[in-house]
């Protein structure tokens, strides 16, 4: 039994992996905005066999809020063994091509405000020489496209942070996995028209949980997109310049 | 973009003409409408598509998606109670209560239906004739109507709106939540028999006979057999046994991925099929895990695509017990003479468990159960062929598997629409509705 924080854990993808946890009869702490959403959830994560389940309902893209937000999960729990970072927005490309504040409130959501949750989190796990660190980043941070590259910038950089940040912990014992899922079908996305390549958040949570277990350190999912972004990666710059993708 | 389908995919709704709501547990609420007004929106619940014909779409209104609604709220692991939302599927229940020995106290032939569309339907099992619909074991639910309430309803709390909820057709408002009581079994797995009979005779000695020391009884059969060997089939019986070890939960590996050319099933290869499936070497005692006994075909997913991208047309009909032996020669007969195969055929017996549902389907009599590739106007003949004999015989056919029954013969088929007109809330409707009972605009 191990002491669980879920940071956006209503979020389809979260919401999915908890329930994995849920069953294996962890202490739950979730986080996210909507206290109606977190009460079903409580409930439910309570029938699915979680030992403990304590929700907190709080804006995560605001810094201010971080430091005491970990305290009282820690206070709660008696500590925090892993935690999951699973909130974030697509953002509108379009407006932040326009609106430079708009890119920095993206920026701020999926990255800026996830580097100011792990400075603390890393700091505590470090100390404590356990724990695990899984965040939600995305293969659109490996290479910036012009459909997305304010997403693809926040994630980018967030995949460089967590590369450090595992080879800083590694001697302390700290699991750091960085999670990038491809194509999702959850309210996220739900305006995208759907194709082959489309899973359900199920399928991801199933990855997640699998890869915290076995403590992999990066995890396309599916494992697939690891290939396609391979190939994805190796277009040289003169012919990728002119791809719309 | 999900496609709001039902499962026959017969008849399609343009993408256009009816629009989807997502419904998100305790925050939903209707918008303001004039009830008076022209052009009030209509609502319908949604939840996963498994009924075959129209009672889940809503041309020109809002189907309201349950998708979400997929949270557990109480469960009781001593009494066996267990409380969760609408949109939770049985495949969810399955996974939750297995390993404490608890089962659904009846269950349709797939796990992929929401507890919503389970009540909405008044679904029935292989176990009609010992336990009843699945309506008699909704100990309360919450159902939420167009005017913004939110009522408790029981056996003894609003008890004519529960009763006419169960069954109906999701006519009566949106059900957020469901309070059920579960079966206790003594293992995961089925003690089964299959013996094979060679004509309808055999067939009612062979139900009747299993009805007492057997939970559940089904059978497929021939639809295309004739003369003495008319309705030959398989029958299936099983209870429930313990398992020796912990039952592994897989998802389907195996999946229709295209729509299948629409002549893939015909007379010639139902046929052959039906053949080798009847005179197959046969086990006739087994032990075998609850899934397979119960959902042979989820272990396909998307099995829908067989019949083409034109869909098909289900037809599940009862026949009330006077008149089985003659109502069943004439309608297998016409069958197997019209050419028209039908590729799962099944035959079964329900027992005189009254359900509290007001329009419920299930009573006393054998039910058919059939299924024909849609071939347009030549299908839709047929099915009226064989309306005119369930008429005849004061029978009944099944709403959730129907996309084409006339005004008339559901009128004929459901008495009590009339006293259920009055429950139905006032901004909700359906397609199904509309057209079979075309009087009003809604």
């Amino acid at each position: 039994m191990s002491n669980i924080l879920i940071l956006g854990a209503t979020s389809a993808i979260a919401k999915h992996t908890t329930r994995l946890f849920a069953a294996d009869e962890h202490n739950l702490y979730l986080v996210a905005r909507n206290k109606d959403k977190l009460t079903s959830m409580k409930q439910d994560m309570l029938v699915r066999g979680a030992t403990s389940v304590n929700i907190e309902s709080l804006d995560l893209s605001d810094d201010n809020n971080h430091v005491e937000l970990i305290k009282r999960a820690t206070d709660t729990m008696g500590s925090i063994d892993t935690v999951l970072v699973a909130y974030g927005t697509l953002g509108n490309q379009k407006e932040s091509e326009k609106n430079y504040a708009n890119t920095l409130k993206e920026l701020q959501i999926n990255c800026l405000s996830v580097i100011s949750l792990l400075t603390l989190l890393a700091n505590q796990f470090e100390q404590q020489g356990s724990g695990t660190i899984a965040v939600i980043s995305s293969p659109s941070g490996d290479r910036g496209r012009q459909s997305n590259y304010i997403y693809g910038t926040a994630k980018g950089a967030l995949t460089i942070f967590l590369q450090g940040l595992r080879n800083r912990l590694a001697k302390s014992k700290v699991h750091v996995l960085t999670i990038k899922p491809g194509f999702v079908d959850t309210p996220m996305t739900k305006d995208f028209k759907k194709g082959l390549l489309w899973v359900s958040p199920e399928v991801i949570s199933k990855g997640i949980y699998n890869a915290i277990k076995k403590k992999r350190e990066v995890a396309y999912l599916p494992f697939f997109w690891r290939y396609i972004m391979l190939i994805i990666k190796s277009i040289p710059e003169k012919i990728f310049k002119y791809l719309s993708l | 973009m999900k496609k709001y389908q039902s499962w026959g995919r017969y008849p399609k709704i343009d993408k256009d003409k009816q629009d989807v709501y997502h419904v998100y547990p305790d925050s939903f609420s209707f918008p303001d409408t004039n009830e008076d007004a022209a052009d009030a929106p209509l609502f319908l619940a949604y939840g996963q598509g498994r009924s075959y014909g129209d009672v889940c779409l809503n041309e020109d209104g809002i189907l309201l998606d349950t998708q979400h609604l997929d949270h557990f709220i109480e469960y009781d692991k001593e009494k066996g109670i267990l409380r969760c939302e609408a949109g939770v599927t049985f495949e969810n229940i399955l996974q939750l209560i297995i390993p404490h020995n608890w089962f659904l106290p009846v269950t349709p032939g797939t796990k992929y239906v929401s507890v919503g569309g389970a009540i909405a339907n008044d679904v029935h099992g292989k176990n009609h004739h010992k336990a009843g619909t699945f309506g008699r074991y909704i100990l309360k639910f919450e159902l939420l109507r167009s005017n913004g309430d939110r009522l408790i309803c029981s056996p003894t709390e609003n008890t004519e709106l529960f009763n006419a909820t169960i069954g109906g057709l999701g006519l009566t408002g949106l059900i957020n939540w469901v309070e059920f009581s579960l079966k206790k079994i003594p293992g995961s797995n089925i003690e089964q028999e299959t013996i094979r009979f060679n004509n309808l005779k055999e067939f009612y000695s062979l139900s009747d006979e299993s009805d007492k020391d057997w939970e559940y009884t089904v059978a497929w059969i021939d639809c295309l057999a004739t003369g003495d060997e008319l309705g030959r089939g398989l029958f299936i019986r099983g209870n429930h046994c313990e398992a020796k070890k912990k039952h592994k939960f897989k998802t389907s590996k195996l999946s229709i991925p295209f729509d299948a050319p629409g002549f893939l099933l015909n007379k010639y290869t139902v046929n052959a099929f039906n053949q080798l499936y009847f005179k197959r070497p046969i086990k006739q005692f087994s032990v075998v895990d609850y899934d397979p006994f119960f959902y042979p075909l989820d272990a396909i997913a998307h099995w829908n695509r067989l019949y083409g991208k034109r869909g098909f047309m289900q037809y599940q009909c009862l026949i009330p017990t006077e008149h089985r032996e003659a109502a069943m020669n004439e309608m297998l007969t016409i069958i197997s003479e019209s050419g028209q195969a039908s590729f799962l055929s099944v035959l079964k017996e329900f027992g005189d468990i009254e359900s509290p549902g007001l329009l419920s389907f299930p009573r006393k009599g054998t039910t058919l159960a059939l299924d024909f590739p849609n071939r347009g106007q030549k299908t839709l003949d047929l099915l009226n062929t064989l309306d005119t004999i369930t008429l005849k015989y004061n029978g009944s056919v099944y709403p959730a598997k129907d996309a084409r029954m006339s005004p008339d013969s559901f009128a004929q088929y459901y008495p009590n629409w009339k006293e259920f007109e009055s429950f139905i809330d006032p901004h909700f409707s359906s397609s199904f509705k509309r057209r079979v009972s075309p009087s009003q605009k809604k």
